[in-house]
């Protein structure tokens, strides 16, 4: 890429289920203000903003970039939007990071959200028509494949959980805060969509995420120090045709090798030393780390088990809590995308992983069809 | 910037009604523009697409789209949820970064399955405006009346615009609307919301188009005349409509100027003006002298697919160029109520 880019800001939000205390303008301002002072900038020095979410039908307002430009004090500036599915707020980042690489912008501000509480995200998802599966519905039948090709053993499931709702304890910001969770509660919570219970999926969440990105000049002018991004890949695929593996997909997999190409990452495992990535069912844990490369095919549950993605593990995956414990779904992946750039900037207060200098942020969506990701160092590329 | 070309273009005819899904009417029109620039599908190092869901009410409706670029082995794409006019501004900044040399641009939209005039009302702020159910008729209705009495023009002036529209629309056989009528016949027509006619409204449109960028030299190979993208750039306004001057557009004005309208004589613009107003708002906001001509194919007026018109503009200006032997030409995009955003591209062709 021609011109380095830098993250310099990094906002959120304190998610929850119902931030009826804010509008949706008054809920991306409230993480881009946080982006902006943490970057020492102001709304007016950005030159361009760049929104992401997921369906218009979330929140029932269509083509949100325009009601907001005023309150993202975009008047007068290009602002754009963003939207491919689940992967969005990885896509967002991605988007504006090429703005800045390519060299025709500077200052970047970006911000991804969603507010399911204006609206009702199973109505959305299946089109304002009723007897929707939601989103368990339609990953449980690949779960159950992974589990069968496997033979993971079904605890696996239940510690990510646990896990991932342990780490959320030491972010401030997550929403769900589950400090009694263990094994057993994951166990006895309800089953919602075979093999999935209650508490291995995602919540519905209102909640933004915002970064300011800027050039190389801008980072190196920065008083706190910037994570880098060294590379960025998207990659989609058709969502159905016969042999296609919705378990481990191709996407998935062209896209990691595309940015471990770019970032010199020959062995992930070794060379990766924190992962946000997009869990929104505990299953998917050992699935991404397969199709990321991190393990074998059909080993990928074994890092869960033997602790490897713990906080004080060999490879911390989603240290912040992940998509387990926070799901504002347009933010989700921007939200991954970020906190991998906090670890980097040493910046993850209790969820810091020690000496974390190149990390992995991960977003997915669709039919498991759309996959977003870069990769952020401590150091200059 | 790296040079990059307009190398094709196609677009289906603008319709009252298709009887299709988006991804059928795109399917066509995508493989057209790919086999008018001679290039393999895997020559494409990025494709970006625009549309909306809540056009055909279905959410994710980008996703089936997908299916018209054959994407397999996966491929490297994004997707606006506005005009396809940004999704080539997208594909554009991608092609800046010199890895990739082709993209592929496309949108759709089907508006007929729903009342377009109050779908968009959604478009509206959620809390203060859009419980007022204030429509684009009743937004444009305001700035048409603020821009007829800042300017001294009369309604006159807004059925001359339809009547050459729909004049040289009849030369466009992708146009829905054509035909000779006369400025007093237009006059006689009574108002929708005053001082609007339903002839200074764009017709409801289901449509879809596709462009090919080529980076390079590569262009010169892909075409025999492509159309250099010389300059592209967009800016909003705020929102509301009470502190924005209607009378005007301050962002399409610096859209143009940053775009860098100024740096050459214009011949032709291809104009997102969906109400007749609008391009009389528009041709003094990107400073276009009155020998320019304006909207060759009928513009908006006579065909207007929501989320390809803007794209359509690009692809009629790139045209001029390819097919008509013009040398510099200006297309336009705009988004939202009254103008709100506008993306401006100069094209230049081969001296």
């Amino acid at each position: 890429m021609a011109e380095r880019v830098a993250v310099v800001g990094i906002g959120q939000t304190h998610h929850r289920k119902v931030r009826d205390d804010v509008s949706l303008a008054g809920l991306l301002r409230e993480a881009g203000q946080r982006a902006l002072d943490d970057a020492e900038m102001t709304w007016t020095d950005v030159d361009a903003v760049v929104i992401g979410t997921a369906p218009d039908s979330f929140e029932g307002v269509m083509m949100p970039e325009l009601y907001l430009a005023d309150a993202l004090g975009a008047a007068g500036k290009p602002i754009m939007r963003v939207h491919t599915a689940g992967s969005v707020g990885g896509s967002t980042a991605v988007v504006a990071s090429h703005l800045v690489s390519s060299g025709v912008r500077q200052r970047v501000l970006t911000i991804a959200f969603e507010k399911q509480s204006e609206g009702d995200t199973t109505w959305g998802l299946s089109g304002g028509r009723s007897g929707g599966v939601g989103a368990g519905g339609y990953f449980a039948p690949h779960i159950r494949a992974y589990i069968s090709r496997s033979n993971a053993p079904e605890y696996v499931g239940w510690m990510v959980a646990v896990k991932d709702r342990r780490n959320a304890l030491k972010n401030p910001y997550a929403h769900l805060q589950l400090p009694d969770i263990d094994l057993d509660a994951v166990k006895e919570s309800p089953m919602v969509w075979e093999p999935v219970r209650r508490l291995e999926s995602c919540p519905a969440s209102d909640g933004a995420c915002a970064m300011v990105l800027t050039d190389e000049a801008g980072g190196d002018a920065a008083s706190k120090p910037p994570a880098w991004v060294h590379g960025t890949a998207i990659r989609s695929e058709l969502g159905q045709f016969p042999g296609r593996d919705p378990v481990n997909p191709r996407g998935g997999q062209d896209c990691a090798a595309d940015v471990y190409a770019q970032t010199g990452i020959t062995d992930p495992l070794r060379d990766i030393d924190v992962v946000e990535c997009y869990v929104p069912f505990s299953w998917y844990e050992p699935m991404w780390m397969e199709n990321l490369g991190f393990a074998e095919i059909g080993e990928g549950w074994k890092l869960t088990e033997t602790g490897a993605t713990e906080l004080d593990g060999d490879l911390p995956v989603n240290c912040s809590g992940g998509v387990l414990s926070s799901n504002p779904i347009g933010a989700s992946g921007m939200l991954r995308f970020a906190e991998a750039a906090m670890q980097v900037r040493g910046q993850a207060g209790e969820h810091q992983v020690d000496g974390a200098r190149t990390a992995l942020g991960h977003a997915y969506g669709g039919a498991s069809q759309f996959f977003a990701m870069w990769v952020v160092r401590s150091d200059k590329p | 910037m790296r040079d990059v070309a307009i190398v094709s273009f196609a677009q289906a005819p603008a319709q009252s009604r298709v009887e299709t899904t988006e991804t059928q009417m795109l399917y066509p029109v995508v493989n057209e523009a790919i086999a008018r620039s001679g290039l393999e599908r895997r020559d494409i190092g990025f494709t970006c697409s625009g549309s909306a869901d809540y056009l055909q009410g279905a959410p994710f409706a980008f996703v089936g789209n997908l299916e018209a670029t054959g994407a397999w082995p996966p491929i490297s794409e994004s997707h606006v949820e506005m005009d396809g006019a940004w999704a080539l501004y997208e594909a554009w900044v991608r092609l800046q970064h010199g890895d990739v040399d082709a993209a592929l641009v496309f949108s759709s939209g089907i508006s007929s399955k729903a009342n377009l005039r109050e779908v968009l009302c959604l478009q509206s702020d959620p809390y203060y405006l859009m419980p007022l159910w204030a429509d684009p008729w009743s937004l444009a209705a305001l700035q048409a009346r603020a821009f007829l009495d800042a300017n001294g023009h009369d309604e006159r002036s807004l059925a001359e615009v339809v009547a050459r529209s729909r004049r040289l629309a009849s030369g466009n056989p992708n146009a829905q609307v054509s035909g000779e009528v006369s400025v007093d016949d237009l006059l006689a027509e009574p108002h929708v919301v005053s001082p609007l006619r339903a002839s200074d409204a764009p017709p409801v449109s289901d449509g879809a188009a596709a462009i090919v960028l080529v980076a390079g030299e590569a262009a010169r190979e892909a075409c025999e005349h492509p159309a250099w993208i010389r300059g592209i750039d967009h800016r909003a306004d705020p929102h509301y409509p009470g502190v924005r001057d209607l009378s005007t557009s301050a962002s399409a004005r610096q859209a143009a100027e940053a775009a860098g309208v100024a740096g050459g004589p214009v011949e032709v613009a291809e104009l997102h003006a969906s109400f007749s107003h609008e391009e009389l708002i528009l041709r003094d906001a990107l400073g276009l002298d009155d020998d320019v001509e304006v909207n060759p194919s009928g513009g908006p007026l006579c065909g207007n697919p929501m989320m390809v018109s803007g794209l359509v503009r690009l692809g009629e200006a790139f045209r001029q160029i390819n097919e008509h032997g013009k040398q510099r030409t200006v297309g336009h995009a705009a988004s939202g109520p009254c103008l709100q955003q506008n993306l401006v591209c100069v094209l230049e062709g081969d001296a």
